[in-house]
This record gives structure tokens, sequence and C-alpha cells, in this order.
């Protein structure tokens, strides 16, 4: 073997070990997860996109326009008038689209103008997601609209050549929330929701990466230089140096916070410069109270992840095993923020919504579009499930802070007859 | 009273026994030595008196007061230096002496704690330096000063020298030894024979987790007809 090789080959035994293939393995089943999750977007968008038609013309081009939203699409509710058409589009009944043909439809293009149709959305979603299903049916407007392009074409129809072109035009009415956002596309929404409703989760990720390692590697140095050992042979509380820790690095946690939230601030306000609709005026936006929730969220979050870390830390014997002890938060704190990107947390399936509420940090991920929505159960829900969890986690790091696990990162002991005892387990049953 | 009484002390880390049922006193005011190589048990009884891990069996009491039961009340008369420890690398000498001191306070006299821990450590101006910039010896005095700044009842001392050149050991000893006669008893590991010898009233010989031999070294010395520890323990694991 020469020298090359055996340099190698050391270098490959000492990197490739459990503590790095596990975290990179579930990691892969996780995507591998997400992509069935999502994979009824794209069946979606092969199949025929399904909304209600409401047609109150009675011009030879309606017919056109009405065979060809037939063949391209699933018709849902097919009838003359448009209150009993929106009504069952506010109840879902018929899909998230609403197709209204006026009755000055074929009038209008004989005469040289642009046949308007309506389009009604009902929005129950602001993610990637609904932007994909709001849009199929716009694709079904636009081959009716090319459909009857042909038509006049091979009709030989006098019109004026734009109109020939592009005979339909089309007016977008979104309800939201119980609100009727006029003149708005669903996309215009999304792109505002997306704005907005992906930098905090990439916030509330980075600060939990961050705060998170800061425990891990305190506590990996504090075992390396023996440091630990002083401070538990003080006469402290073991509970008080575990919640001492804690709040030192939520503290530091929070401070990172507050300046990513500055920036936020900025990011928000330039936003809402540009923004091509006034959220604000349909009443989405969020107040004062709002951010001191998303606050209280975050802080749990935060809390939770730190707790969690503080538990990992009682397993690192180093430094250097602090490094790799980091993974299963950076990947608990991926997950949802990745979701969050595609999606918001009521489009997603059931099973998908559980994973994501059981993990803590989803939840001020997904609170600023929860609470935009005007959906505050799910955002204190979160509340108190994070606070829930992190009591938890902070009893289970201070019961392992006065076992012998903290020295010896060894998860088994024996007990007097000389029977292996798991110490998480024995701590359990004595409490 | 006794210092330390440990009755049939047993330490198991799974199947793997490191204390396998020793028996030792330590007299008030003493400096008592556990000898031993790599391995034998001996920073585990101390870190187990330190109440740093939980006993697997028997029983130990520290100036009356039970290990398993009363470990709070033993922090407050007990201080550990452990093997190799390290001081917080981003404070100065005095931050950190000053940061120990504030866990005794409504205990002890934190201000007059420091003011010793400075006289113990001797480090003149470098004592305002970071921790980070001393030498291996500085570091030593700095963490001796502090584990007896505060007077303890009783210090455990794990390999009080371990890594420091003659100069800087022999520095360290008498400091402990100068402490020992205000009343401070001393219970203390090394593998080095010479130590032992020089420091302690009485030694027990360690080996596989357990005592082979206990006496003063005069004792011993006189028993195996041996002219130094080293010799002593030779005889007594072959």
């Amino acid at each position: 073997m020469s020298g090359l090789s055996r340099i190698i080959g050391k270098e490959i035994k000492e990197l490739l070990t459990p503590a790095t293939l596990i975290p990179i393995i579930i990691m892969a089943v996780i995507f591998g997860s997400l992509g069935s999750a999502f994979s009824g977007v794209t069946e979606d968008i092969d199949e025929k996109p399904e909304f209600g038609l409401v047609i109150d013309d009675t011009g030879n081009l309606s017919s056109v326009a009405r065979l060809s939203l037939v063949t391209n699409s699933v018709i849902t509710f097919d009838g003359s008038s448009l209150e009993e058409g929106l009504s069952r589009l506010k109840e879902g009944s018929i899909g998230n689209a609403l197709v209204h043909i006026p009755g000055n439809f074929t009038s209008n293009i004989e005469s040289g103008s642009q046949g308007w149709v309506e389009i009604f959305y009902h929005k129950t979603g602001t993610g990637l997601i609904d932007l994909v299903q709001s849009s199929l049916v716009l694709s079904s407007v636009t081959a009716m609209s090319q459909d009857i392009s042909l038509r006049m074409i091979s009709n030989d129809m006098t019109a004026v050549p734009e109109v020939v072109i592009s005979p339909v035009a089309v007016y977008s009415t979104t309800f939201l929330n119980g609100n009727e956002m006029s003149g708005v596309t669903p996309d215009q929404i999304d792109t505002v929701f997306q704005s907005s409703g992906f930098v905090v989760p990439i916030i509330v990720m980075l600060v939990i990466i961050m705060a998170g390692g800061m425990v891990i590697t305190s506590m990996g140095s504090e075992k390396e230089n023996k440091t630990l050992e002083t401070l538990l042979t003080l006469p402290v509380k073991r509970t008080w140096i575990v919640f001492g820790k804690l709040a030192g690095a939520t503290i530091v946690g929070l401070i990172m916070s507050m300046i990513y939230m500055v920036g936020l601030g900025y990011y928000y306000s330039s936003l809402l410069s540009s923004a091509t609709i006034d959220l604000d005026s349909y009443g989405l936006s969020l107040g004062i109270l709002d951010y001191v929730i998303i606050g209280v969220s975050l802080f749990m979050a935060l809390l939770c992840g730190l707790a969690i870390c503080m538990i990992l830390g009682i397993f690192t014997k180093n430094f250097k095993a602090a490094q790799t002890m980091t993974l299963p938060v950076t990947m608990l704190a991926m997950i949802p923020m990745l979701i969050s990107l595609f999606s918001d947390f009521g489009s997603l399936p059931s099973w998908l919504q559980v994973v994501v509420f059981a993990i803590p940090f989803s939840h001020p991920m997904f609170a600023v579009n929860n609470l935009m929505l005007g959906d505050y159960a799910i955002v204190f829900a979160g509340i108190a499930y994070t606070a829930g969890f992190a009591i938890v986690m902070m009893a289970i790091a201070v019961a392992l802070f006065k076992k012998d696990i903290l020295l010896t990162g060894r998860i088994r002991n024996v007990n007097e007859k000389g029977k292996f005892r798991n110490p998480l387990r024995s701590m359990l049953r004595k409490r | 009273m006794e210092a330390v009484k440990v009755t049939d002390l047993h330490k198991s880390y799974g199947d793997f026994q490191a204390v396998k049922g020793i028996t030792f006193d330590v007299h008030e005011g003493e400096v008592f030595g556990l000898i031993g190589p790599n391995g034998a048990g001996k920073t585990t009884t101390l870190r187990l008196l330190a109440t740093l891990l939980e006993i697997t069996g028997g029983k130990v009491e520290i100036f009356g007061k039970d290990l398993k039961n009363e470990a709070p009340e033993i922090r407050k008369i007990i201080s550990y230096l452990p093997e190799d420890a390290g001081a917080y690398k981003n404070m100065t000498g005095r931050q950190y002496l000053e940061f120990i001191a504030g866990f005794f306070i409504g205990e002890k006299d934190p201000v007059e704690m420091v003011k010793r821990g400075l006289e113990i450590v001797n480090l003149d101006d470098r004592i305002d330096d970071k921790v980070e910039t001393y030498s291996k010896g500085m570091a030593r005095k700095l963490l001796v000063g502090r584990a007896l700044m505060m007077e303890p009842k009783l210090a455990i001392l794990d390999e009080l020298t371990s890594g420091l050149d003659v100069v800087n050991a022999q520095g360290i000893r008498r400091i402990v030894r100068n402490k020992t006669r205000e009343g401070t008893t001393v219970l203390l590991s090394s593998h080095n024979m010479l130590e032992v010898e020089l420091m302690c009233d009485r030694i027990a010989l360690i080996n596989d987790g357990r005592i082979m031999e206990m006496g003063t070294p005069k004792e011993l010395k006189e028993k195996y007809s041996a002219n130094n520890i080293e010799d002593v323990f030779v005889e007594v694991v072959r």
C-alpha cells in the first residue's frame, strides 16, 4: 500500500463515520418523503382543471367558448346564475374558480372589441402549490381564447387584427379569507405572501442553527477544558447551570434575531412600497400585536432548539464531536423552512401537517402567513405546543445534568446487581 | 471525625468495573495520596468523592455527610481540581477567580476569597492577562489558587503536577503543603511516586480498581524493605 493510499484510507475511515452518514441518510429520506408529498401537484398539472362556468351570452362565440372549456377542463358547475355560482364557489363545492362569460361577450368581439371574461377565484392557500392550481384555470381560458381566434379566422370574420389575435380579456376577482379582492389575481397575492413569508423561515433557521451550535460547542468546549467538572463541584444547583446556559444562549439568539429583524423591517417597507396590490387595505397585514406574537413564537422555538442542543451537548465529548452534533438540529430547522417555501400550513397533506406541527421550529416560520390570514388559533396552538415542548426538553436536560452521562457521554450504566440500566429510563422512573 | 470515610465503594461503566470495592479513611488535616498507574481507578474515585459521578455501590461520608444524599452540602466544603483542567480562556486570571468566588456569596466573603487566591497564584501583573495567554505552569497555578482560595475542608486534587516542569511542580507542591498547615485536608492522586512520597502523610496503592496497600510511606517502605514507594508499588502489584 502506497503512502498516498494509506493517507486516503485513514482519512475516509476518520470522516466516514455513522455520525456523518446517518444525518445524510435521514436527510435523503426526508427529501424523498417531501417529493412524494408534493407529487400530487405534478399530477394536478397533468389533470384538467376543475371550475364552475356561468354563461350569460347567447351568441355563437360563447358556444365556441363553452366547447373549448368543456374540452380542456372539468366543469363542476354549469349554470346561468352568477349569484348561485359565486355562492357555491365560496362554499368550496365547485373547485377553486368560477368562469363567467357576460351577456355582451359575442357582440363585443363582433364589434371589434375584446370580449370580457370574469374569473372568480376562491383562494384557500398561499403557497406555490395553490399558485399552480389557479394558473391552470387561466390556461384553460387562454386555450378558449385561441379557439375563438381560430373560429374567427376560419369563418373569415372581419375584425380588428388585435382582437383576432387576442379576442378575450380577463378580469380577475379573488376571494381570500372573506375579502373580495377585485382586479387581483391569486398570483399577485402569492407573490406578496411569498416575498414576506420566506424571510422569517430563513431567519428562524439561521438563528436556531447558530444559537444551537453555540450551546453544543460550549458544552463540548467545557468538557474538553474540564471547566464543566469544576462548575459541577461548586455550590450551585445543576438546574441553575442548565437554565443559566440556556438563558445566556437565548439572549444571544434573540439579539441575533433582532439584528435580522431590523433588516427584515427595511425589507418589508421596501417590499410593500413596490407591491402591486395593497394587502393592508384588505386587512391582510401585520399589526404590532402580530409582531409581538411572532416574537413570542420565535422565542419559544429558540428555547426548544437550545434545550435540544443542550441535551445533544450532554452527549458530546469534546469540541470536535460537538460540530457533528449540530446536524440533527440543522435538519429539523431545514425541513419546515423548505416546506414553507412551497406551501402554507393549511395546504399541506394531513400527515405532513402533523410532522410540521411536531417540529417546534415550524411555528414561527408559518406564523407570518397565518397571522396575515387571521388564523390566530393555529399560531396560539403552536406557541402552546412549543412552550410544552421546551419545558419537557429542559426537564430532560436538567435530569441528564445530574447523571454520569454528562461526563462520560455513555448511554448505559450498571446498577448494584450488575444489570444494565438506561439512565434516561431510570431517571424517568424516579420522577 | 474522619474527613473522608469510604466503605466498599464500587463504580461500573457498562460492563467495565472501574472501582471494585475500595475502603479507606482520610484523617482530618492530613494529605492522603491515591497512587497507581494510569487506568487504576484513581480519577474515578476522586470524581465519585467530588460528587461528579454516581456511586454504583458502597458508602462514602465526607465530614459526616453522606455522598449519596447530601451532595449539595458536600459541594460547599470541598474543592476539586481535575487533571489537565483549564479555565475560561476569554477571562483574565483575576476575572476567573472573581467568577468562581461569586458562587460562594452568602457562604463566604468573595472579596477575601479572591485576595487569598491572588496570593496563592502569585502571578503579579499577568493575573490581568487573558487565561489563553498563560503557560501551562501559570494556568495550573491559577487553578490551584482557585481550588484553595475558598479554604475548603477537603481539597481533592487529581494529578496535581501532571505535565509540569520540575520548577513549576515544586512550586505547586509547596503551595498545597502550606495550605494544609492552615487546616485543609487534601486527597490527591498521582502516578508520580516521588511526589506522593514528598507530600503525603499516608498513601493507598491502587491497582485495577482495588486498594492493594495502605499506610505511611515510611511504614510501607519498611514492610517491603524498599528504598522508595516506586519499589513498594512494584512489589505490591507483582
